[in-house]
């Protein structure tokens, strides 16, 4: 775990030259403004630590050996253990649709390193259903048509069956409070709302 | 993100002893992060604003994440859950304004993982501080500021410099300093306890200088005294969006009248204008001691702007907070 | 037809949809898949002088990394056909072909590593030393240039003109308006970013992308690397919105296949957020002068719409702006201009209601302004001027509910109860305005192929090579399917997104239900046909029908169909009409605005699924509420970048922004435009919601608010 840095100047000694031309590491560069040729590089050789995790995911353990720490949850549970019923829509929290359950709590999985989930008890929507037959937040969003593309569904739905679980649905203007950590492009609202409202309904 | 390293903390001494191991999160220079909740710290990585090398995992720092809140005081651990606090009895009855500026915040499911500990360290949200390809004084020392002549329409009005006018973005930072609430640190020299108004720093010619907290330290809890005006306290935030939105303008209000409506305390801090969490002084001192009425509100409300400064997009929010604070008082004194 | 179509049944791909199982392009995993991330400008003008990767080479996990010095140079013909989805004329980029920048956040290079985080790491080790250009930034409307002869026979020329001179018209006229309008650079967002895998595999490429035309990536590779179209396959199951973002071909499919190639292994290239905004396409910001002149009874006797909208340096992106007013009403005198302002961006594309959404806002907040100076309900004023016949080329109407729509929308919404005053409205203490406008959108149809099977156990499978972004062709197509066949639900199968399929064109423009409709319909009849020639008639529906399948030693039949549109499109106006009613609450204090209900009266001739076209329209109407108070790129315009480019500052609407919305389809059907009576409905739906928002705005506050969004700055200076 030990890091190695290159000293900055050394490393932009090579690059750097005269006129309107400048150096910039390009993922962070800077327009040209004068007098902006040299700025602090950012160390270019990073140790890291890679870890063999057991996560806990719709009751069944899985094992992902020699997972980078600087995975999240959500990209842990696509890219590796191909889960991919929890969907990217941002990777920085703003739009709700990579939400699942962790200890019964619904978060935003791609704020999470996944590397903090062991011991933890993961629900993502494929834990939801009993075979074919589907959770009844499920059914109601297929009745309702609480989508479109389908895209944003996982994560409504997890954020759904949280919600009711909260008991924050005592009313739609509370049910759209507590719905609005997910965004839907499509416009599905009323009919995710009505959903929610229903599953609620029965289960009170 | 870049890689890092990574180590789960046991103990606050490992965890500050590791903390000041390095230059922390400041600028873009390597160092220790510490991790709880996450939830901006992921963000800011991700995007590569901030590039630790370390991240020491704080999240099951033993003791710390409890909540005591009850009519003689309240204690907040660090790590305690920004939903958990929203939703606590002993919040919402003695402090409403701390739940009402939390459930104000993010998410259900962003609240659910970040902590008020690390709430209090919520980077701005500036469009040029958060993308790494445009210039930014706070990101990058020196490199210009592009909103004071650019997309400013959120940017702040209050405490700006001419090096930075980025808004704190923060929701519990503005309930908590009208409640006079104090911070414990942890460092490798030990604990200590200061003012959460001393906590965050304005702009100045550094920028990338937020708070007072040293290499290394962490916030360990928040320690908030009771009082008649906690009790009667309200936070009022205004946005474009219904919600899950950061504030455009906010008030956060504790008021305590007497029998004939006179202002015994009251204490008034604003979001979403100012660089960091901002108390209005010469607002309170107007209304102390008088009855208040509308009157007295909106004349009040105008002393909060006198040294606002805008920069044209967002020349509206001096008018917007002041009349931000006229409803807040309205509501909180039971005159709308 | 009997009962399906009509029929408000649920999705057919809901229980996918709902557990997770519906896979999008970034989701599927070949064998040896590899990560890729893209290195991008962050200048907006000039060239690359130097370019350094060795320490993204040596970073841990890495392939390899392509930049302009080292990828390998593609064929890029020319066009023998352009394709419908591509700007009316210029380039596309030429993806590390050169070492020109065209844009901030221009694709300059790809890593390829073992992990996704490998290999953005990697990216933001590249460095790049630019020579900078002058660059063009900023809008500077006189810099705006005439449209081209390209973009003329389009229907998107520089200038048109019905009846005398609109101008000295203008000047005559008793009342007159005239206004200045702005809508800003918005952006899809659609949930699903943009993400490409592709894998080359004995001489064959497979590309799973998200497209809303598989055929047309599929042209694009054979074109871009030189290769045969047997030797190319593109696969698109489900596509996470799209919004118009997904017609073209972008560079990043292009980037992910010769990664690919280039580290023989298959590669995902999915773009971040932010990338989207630079990657991807977006509304051109437009500005506009509507110039209205009218008799005092409200007869218009001229109508001037100038409009100058952005594209970039390199391509030429002209949209419908002026359609809509060319047909909207009918006037006297009408003359409308188009004009480009060529940017270092990267190239604008169709967003939902292209155009039309644009040209609408502005002309129905004219309509409102004038009505309001005429002292005329505005519903009154619209009636007054409605268009017999289609203005454009003085054309009948293939159908034409729209004075309907005014009438079953107004009682639906209760606009008996506006009071005309602005201001005049209150609950409580908000300020209660309500406003209306009206909607107008081209209702076209491609010619489109399908095939229909009946496979060994009885079910029959039908497919076309279509999309279904959201608004449901698989349900629609299974509807009509089963219908045209007689047979239940569970025995049709409709199977999409494959460029395998029959041909189709984009699933673009509110063109999908009456393109492959009939397509579908088609080849279900001769299937049919051939059952009854191969099997006996009522095989089909026979106890015993698996047996006589075997028994005839076939393990299936298929029938095949070519549909296209009659010689209708050009002796008719085609379009579809919508009214929309909004209501506003706006904070006398803060000039905040929340609509509290929405209502929208349709003729979109027939509906095929009542319960999926009303979820079309409630999408409509709130993306309509995020254009008109949220939604607008924060351009830089020294850095040429998005000051905004996320989904926590570039607001789209939550749950909690919505309130009542309400649906309401005149009955009618459409059989010139298409044997089923369908007319488009996707982009309607957006169209004259943003309009019918401002015009409640200006009732509850009495302030015309001309620029898009209306957030809160804009009118608390006059509150």
């Amino acid at each position: 775990m030990s890091e190695f840095e290159i000293n900055r100047r050394e490393l932009l000694a090579g690059l750097l030259s005269v006129g309107s031309a400048m150096i910039v590491p390009s993922g962070r560069a800077i327009p040209p403004l004068p007098g902006d040729a040299e700025r602090p590089a950012k160390v270019t050789e990073r140790a890291i630590d890679n870890v063999d995790l057991t996560l806990e995911i719709n009751g069944e353990q899985h094992r992902v050996n020699q997972l980078a720490v600087n995975t999240t949850l959500l990209d842990c549970l696509r890219d590796h253990l191909h889960l991919t019923g929890s969907k990217k829509g941002c990777g920085l929290g703003h739009c709700g649709a990579c939400t699942l359950l962790v200890d019964g709590r619904r978060i935003t999985s791609c704020l999470a390193l996944a590397v903090m989930q062991q011991g933890k008890q993961i629900t993502t929507i494929e834990g939801l259903a009993h075979g074919d037959e589907l959770h009844p937040v499920q059914a109601a969003f297929v009745d309702h048509d609480g989508f479109q593309c389908g895209y944003c569904t996982p994560g409504q739905i997890m954020s759904a069956v949280a919600c009711i679980q909260e008991g924050h649905t005592s009313s739609d203007d509370e049910i759209r409070e507590w719905m609005s950590g997910n965004i839907c492009r499509c416009g599905a609202y009323p009919n995710i709302v009505a959903a929610v409202r229903q599953v609620a309904q029965r289960s009170a | 993100m870049v890689p890092f390293t990574y180590a789960r903390s046991s103990s606050v001494a490992s965890a500050v002893q590791t903390g000041a191991l390095h230059i922390s999160s400041q600028s873009e220079e390597p160092g220790t992060a510490f991790f709880a909740g996450g939830t901006d710290m992921v963000q800011l990585m991700r995007e590569q604003v901030l590039n630790p090398s370390h991240v020491v995992d704080v999240s099951a720092l033993p003791g710390i994440s409890d909540i005591v809140a009850g009519p003689a005081g309240a204690t907040l651990g660090a790590l305690v859950r920004m939903s958990d606090a929203a939703e606590h009895p002993g919040v919402r009855e003695h402090y409403p304004v701390i739940a009402e500026a939390l459930l104000a915040s993010a998410s259900p499911q962003v609240r659910n993982l970040a902590t008020v500990g690390g709430n209090l360290l919520q980077r701005t949200r500036c469009g040029y501080f958060r993308d790494v390809a445009s210039p930014c004084n706070k990101r990058q020392p020196g490199s210009g500021c592009p909103a004071i002549n650019g997309q400013n329409r959120l940017h702040a009005v209050l405490g700006t410099s001419e090096h930075c006018i980025a808004t704190y973005a923060g929701d519990l930072a503005n309930a908590l300093l009208v409640l006079d609430a104090k911070i414990r640190i942890a460092g490798s020299r030990g604990e200590r306890q200061i003012a959460l108004r001393d906590l965050h720093k304005q702009p100045h010619d550094t920028p990338h200088l937020e708070t007072q907290l040293a290499p290394g330290e962490l916030i360990l809890a928040i320690e908030i005294p009771s009082g008649a005006a906690a009790r009667k306290s309200h936070y009022l935030k205004v946005r474009d969006r219904a919600t899950f939105e950061w504030s455009i303008a906010s008030v956060a209000v504790a008021l305590d009248l007497d029998s004939f409506g006179v202002v015994r305390d009251v204490r008034l801090a604003v979001g979403g204008v100012a660089t960091t969490p901002w108390r209005l002084p010469e607002v309170e001192e107007a209304l102390h001691g008088h009855v208040l009425d509308s009157g007295l509100c909106r004349h009040a409300a105008e002393l909060a702007t006198r040294n606002a400064v805008s920069h044209g997009k967002n020349v509206y929010k001096i008018k917007l907070i002041q009349r931000a604070i006229v409803r807040a008082l309205e509501e909180t004194g039971g005159l709308a | 037809m009997s009962s399906l179509v009509g029929s408000p049944i649920s999705r057919v791909d809901g229980p996918a949809k709902v557990t997770g199982r519906a896979t999008y392009a970034a989701e599927f995993h070949p064998d040896g898949l590899t990560y890729a991330a893209i290195v991008e400008s962050s200048i907006s003008a000039g060239s690359i002088s130097h370019i350094d990767s060795t320490q993204a080479e040596r970073a841990p996990g890495v392939l390899t990394v392509l930049t302009f010095l080292n990828a390998p140079k593609l064929p890029y013909a020319p066009y023998k056909q352009r394709p419908a989805v591509e700007p009316v004329s210029g380039e596309a980029l030429r993806v590390l072909q050169d070492s020109e920048i065209k844009f901030s956040g221009q694709p300059i290079g790809v890593v390829v590593a073992h992990t996704q985080t490998q290999a953005e790491y990697a990216a933001s080790l590249v460095r790049v030393r630019y020579v900078p250009a002058k660059s063009l930034t900023h809008f500077d409307s006189d810099r705006g240039v005439p449209t081209s002869e390209a973009a003329a026979k389009k229907g998107r020329g520089p200038e048109a003109r019905q009846g005398g001179d609109a101008d000295e018209a203008f000047h005559q006229a008793a009342v007159k308006i005239d206004g200045h309008y702005v809508q800003p650079r918005e952006h899809h967002n659609a949930m699903e970013p943009h993400a490409t895998v592709a894998e080359w595999k004995d001489g064959q490429l497979t590309i799973w992308d998200k497209t809303q035309w598989v055929d047309n990536v599929r042209e694009e590779m054979v074109r871009i690397f030189g290769i045969s179209a047997d030797s190319v396959r593109v696969i698109n199951p489900f596509v996470g919105g799209a919004f118009g973002s997904s017609l073209r071909t972008w560079p990043h499919v292009t980037l992910a296949v010769m990664a690919s190639r280039q580290v023989g292994r298959p590669v995902r290239l999915e773009l971040t957020r932010r990338q989207l905004y630079y990657s991807t396409g977006f509304r051109p910001h437009t500005e506009q002068r509507v110039a209205l002149g009218a008799q005092h009874d409200g007869h218009l006797q001229a109508h001037i719409q100038e409009a100058i909208g952005q594209t970039s340096t390199y391509e030429e992106f002209a949209e419908a702006t002026l359609d809509a007013p060319a047909v909207t009403y009918a006037c006297e005198n009408r003359r409308t201009s188009y004009r480009l302002v060529p940017m270092n961006t990267n190239t604008p594309c169709p967003m939902r209601g292209p155009g039309h959404a644009t040209g609408l806002f502005a002309q129905e907040v004219a309509m409102d302004e004038l009505a309001a100076l005429l002292k005329l309900d505005p519903i009154q004023l619209r009636l007054r001027n409605f268009a017999e016949r289609s203005p454009k080329k003085d054309l009948p109407w293939s159908s034409n509910a729209l004075q309907d729509c005014y009438r079953i929308g107004a009682e639906r919404f209760g606009w008996e109860h506006r009071t005309p005053e602005p201001r005049s409205m209150r609950a409580g203490r908000q300020l209660v305005g309500l406003g209306m406008a009206t909607a107008v959108n081209t209702a076209p149809r491609y010619p489109a192929s399908a095939s229909a099977t009946l496979l060994a156990d009885g079910t029959v499978v039908v497919r076309s090579a279509t999309s279904d972004m959201g608004p449901g062709t698989y349900t629609a197509m299974t509807q009509v399917a089963a219908d045209t066949l007689g047979l239940p639900l569970p025995r049709v199968r409709f199977e999409l997104g494959d460029s395998t399929f029959p041909k189709a064109e984009e699933h673009g423009g509110s063109t999908t239900t009456a393109s492959i409709g009939p397509a579908v319909r088609e080849a279900c009849l001769a299937l049919l046909a051939k059952i009854s020639g191969t099997l006996g008639s009522s095989a089909l529906f026979a106890p015993d029908l698996l047996d006589k399948i075997r028994s005839a030693g076939s393990s299936q039949i298929e029938a095949h169909s070519d549909s296209k549109p009659g010689d209708e499109k050009d002796t008719y106006a085609m379009y579809s009409f919508g009214v929309i009613f909004a209501e506003v609450h706006v904070d006398p204090d803060f000039g905040t605005v929340r609509v509290t209900r929405i209502s929208g009266a349709y003729d979109a001739g027939r509906i095929v699924n009542p319960k999926l076209a009303r979820s079309q329209c409630i999408g409509g109407m709130i993306g309509g509420l995020g254009m008109a108070l949220l939604e607008g790129a924060e351009w830089d315009t020294r850095l040429g970048r998005v000051a905004n480019a996320n989904l926590a500052e570039y607001l789209v609407p939550v749950c909690a922004d919505i309130g009542e919305l309400d649906v309401i389809f005149v009955p009618g059907e459409d059989k010139l435009l298409s044997p089923l009576g369908v007319k488009g409905l996707a982009e309607l739906g957006l169209c004259g919601v943003a309009p019918a928002i401002a015009n409640a705005v200006w009732h509850a506050t009495g302030v015309r608010v001309r620029e898009l969004p209306i957030t809160p700055d804009k009118l608390i200076v006059y509150l």
